[in-house]
């Protein structure tokens, strides 16, 4: 390679790194900067102060082992982030296996793929409102269940409680999981597959020591979009939580519409870290460039 | 449009070495020359007439609450100004103004924000002057006072907040000026709501709010200024504590408070929280709550519904809030006269009617009942039965002929206030604790 060839990447990159330089970088250093600025309840002033840190961790230190409000937050939202991330992983890599290795032709296959998109021809708003009429106290399911003679009180807990949510997030986020799952499965060569039939591996085997490893770049982009999602999220939360269940986002948000812009930049900024350290962990366990 | 032409003029002009204003007056000159001569005149003079009767056009900011495409219509057909309407959550309105001061013509906003506003400088005082019927804004809002007997002021009264020293001035002035903050546009006085089809027993007090009764099917406003006040009602009303200033609490005061909540809180009391009208009217419709926080207008909602729904008044009094118009500092010559004329159309009674038949107090009462059948007025303003059924603003069923409105007379609701919504010295901590509240 000539010296000239290095440099024509470069050249290649510069249109991605000035929009990513423009329209990320820069608003994130505003960002962090900000969380260093004083404030009242009508302006921000420049300053370097560490108070909005240590108001975002407030009592963390003296209540111990008692979680404080941050921690608590988190630990909520970080309970979410697992359990999403495995029922969506579960179910979407089953349906992905369906798509790819059930499914004949590629018609039907590219049809049943169009059907998961579905709940995303309405706005997500929409998606989750539709749920409340369906779960509530007076909702249809608890109207069958007692009508069916099942229970003879509505239950609560379909609705405004961690179930609603869960099933929120699930339902919107399992797409994102079918398609990389589904992308990565569709490049193993077949005839790996029958050589593993062939060596007589059982079904499980086949799975666990062919499919599995080849589809881990698929499971890996799957999984950072469901939990970047989920641990930012404050609607879905908000809307199925009956507001009653903290999220880094909402407590980010109520900062916002109290004009406390630098406390909330601060805790923008720990939810950064913390996304960003989960990513962390998860690229250690796959290398994504590598299986790309 | 505009910005370009003045450009073009002033290009052209020194280009040629002739005046963008020389230039003018003799296009002027040349029209009216032409206009008595007869010669063209449709053309050239039509010109700027076309300007001229193009309507203003005032973005409307506020929350859903104040924003009825029926005002916008009539205020077209009565007065050719043209509504836009912003529409945001209360926060909103607040953030705006402070973020975004040029994205609107006129704000409808609340007396409580205007302790953060009015610092910010991104508004100015409306001229008294120019509003014609200023001194017949109701005495509830002017100088806290009902038939001349003093309400509570506790919180950010409107009182407190009503003049401004000079027009830009950042700080109120103690004495009435020619510089008022906000016009009032609706006011009322807020309470619980309740579904007594679901609780069939009498509600009086605003403990009940927390009552163990009530697990599972209580909700309370999750904007954290207005929440904590009602929070405050039933603090006081179940004799845990008493305020100096319900709507300026100490430090230990909020901790206290918030302390109730997370209580009543982790023992289930609270089948959600909710921020905007809407919600609150899915909740109570539904049957997901029986007792909540609630907005006059939500409780009409449920009722057109069909669903029986009361606003309870209760002994411990009411928590009052009040809105207005404000002007951007910014807004200048067409825009600035249209959005005079709108405020001074929208106190000349017929929007005032139509927010009094919502279940609002509108700011002009004497032109209000002009708009209003007697047997309306006497429903909604006197707390007589009525004569006649009641139909809201949209023309669906309100109330059958024979019912009383909930709390009675303007007198006894607006008489019987307890406090007003606020923003406290302490607001910073509030936000803090609230978002502790909502973790817990």
């Amino acid at each position: 390679m000539t010296i000239r060839a290095r440099w024509t990447s470069y050249w290649q990159a510069t249109p991605l790194v000035v929009v990513l330089g423009i329209f990320f970088v820069l608003p994130l250093l505003v960002m962090l900067a900000v969380s260093f600025w004083t404030y009242t309840g009508y302006s921000i002033a420049p300053a370097f102060v560490t108070d909005n840190y240590r108001d975002a961790f407030d009592g963390c230190a003296s209540q111990f082992p008692t979680l404080c409000t941050t921690f608590r937050t988190y630990a909520s939202t970080l309970k979410f982030c697992v359990i999403v991330w495995a029922l969506t992983l579960v179910i979407g890599f089953a349906i992905a296996y369906y798509l790819t290795f059930m499914i004949r032709s590629n018609t039907v296959r590219l049809m049943l793929a169009l059907l998961c998109t579905i709940p995303f021809w309405t706005s997500n708003v929409i998606r989750m409102i539709s749920w409340i009429p369906l779960l509530g106290r007076n909702g249809l399911v608890n109207q069958a269940l007692v009508g069916a003679g099942f229970i003879h009180q509505p239950l609560d807990w379909l609705l405004y409680s961690d179930f609603s949510v869960i099933l929120a997030f699930v339902h919107i986020n399992t797409v994102f999981m079918i398609v990389p799952i589904a992308n990565s499965m569709a490049r193993i060569d077949r005839s790996l597959v029958e050589a593993a039939y062939d060596s007589g591996a059982t079904g499980w085997q086949t799975l666990r020591h062919v499919i599995i490893p080849l589809a881990k770049s698929g499971i890996a982009i799957g999984s950072i979009f469901v939990i970047t999602v989920v641990m930012g999220d404050f609607i879905t939360i908000g809307l199925m939580g009956g507001q009653q269940i903290a999220s880094a986002g909402k407590v980010i948000q109520t900062q916002i519409s109290a004009l406390q812009f630098p406390i909330a930049a601060a805790n923008a900024i720990v939810l950064l870290a913390v996304v960003l350290m989960i990513i962390a962990l998860l690229v250690r366990f796959i290398d994504i460039r590598k299986e790309l | 449009m505009t910005k370009d032409n003045t450009d073009m003029g002033q290009a052209a002009g020194t280009a040629s070495g002739l005046s963008r204003r020389s230039f003018l007056k003799t296009g002027a000159a040349l029209a009216g020359v032409a206009a008595g001569a007869g010669v063209g005149s449709g053309v050239i003079t039509g010109f700027p007439a076309v300007i001229a009767a193009e309507p203003v056009t005032l973005r409307y900011l506020s929350t859903a609450t104040n924003q009825a495409p029926a005002i916008a219509e009539q205020a077209f057909k009565d007065i050719g100004i043209k509504i836009e309407y912003v529409t945001v959550t209360t926060d909103d309105v607040t953030k705006r103004i402070i973020t975004q001061p040029n994205s609107f013509d006129l704000v409808d906003t609340e007396y409580f924000s205007l302790r953060n506003l009015i610092p910010s400088g991104n508004l100015m005082g409306l001229d008294a002057k120019k509003i014609k019927l200023a001194d017949k804004i109701a005495p509830v809002i002017t100088k806290g006072q009902v038939d001349g007997k003093t309400i509570g002021d506790q919180g950010t009264a409107p009182k407190k907040v009503f003049y401004l020293e000079s027009q830009f001035s950042k700080k109120f002035a103690s004495e009435p000026t020619e510089w008022i903050t906000l016009i009032p546009t609706t006011y009322n006085a807020d309470t619980l709501g309740i579904r007594p089809d679901l609780i069939g027993r009498p509600i009086d007090s605003w403990a009940e709010l927390l009552n163990p009764q009530f697990k599972g099917k209580a909700s309370i406003l999750n904007i954290p200024s207005i929440g904590i006040m009602d929070a405050a009602m039933v603090m006081e009303a179940s004799g845990k504590h008493k305020y100096a200033d319900k709507g300026n609490m100490t430090k230990e005061e909020i901790d206290l408070t918030i302390a109730a909540l997370i209580e009543a809180k982790k023992a289930g009391q609270f089948r959600a929280f909710w921020t905007d009208f809407n919600e609150s009217v899915n909740l109570m419709a539904s049957g997901e709550t029986v007792i909540q926080s609630m907005w006059s207008p939500a409780v009409t909602a449920v009722r057109l519904k069909g669903i029986p729904c009361k606003f309870q008044p209760l002994k411990e009094g009411y928590r009052a809030w009040a809105s207005g118009f404000g002007l951007p500092k910014t807004l200048k010559g067409k825009q600035l006269d249209g959005a005079y004329e709108f405020v001074n159309w929208f106190l000349s009674g017929w929007a005032g009617a139509y927010l009094n038949r919502q279940g609002y107090y509108s700011a002009v009462l004497e032109t209000a009942k002009e708009h209003m059948a007697p047997y309306e007025w006497a429903y909604w303003m006197e707390g007589k039965p009525a004569e006649q059924d009641i139909h809201g603003p949209d023309g669906g069923l309100l109330e059958k002929a024979g019912a009383t409105r909930d709390g009675g007379s303007y007198t006894e609701r607006m008489g019987a206030v307890a406090c007003w919504n606020a923003i406290m010295d302490e607001n910073a901590y509030m936000v803090r604790k609230w978002n502790e509240f909502i973790a817990a």
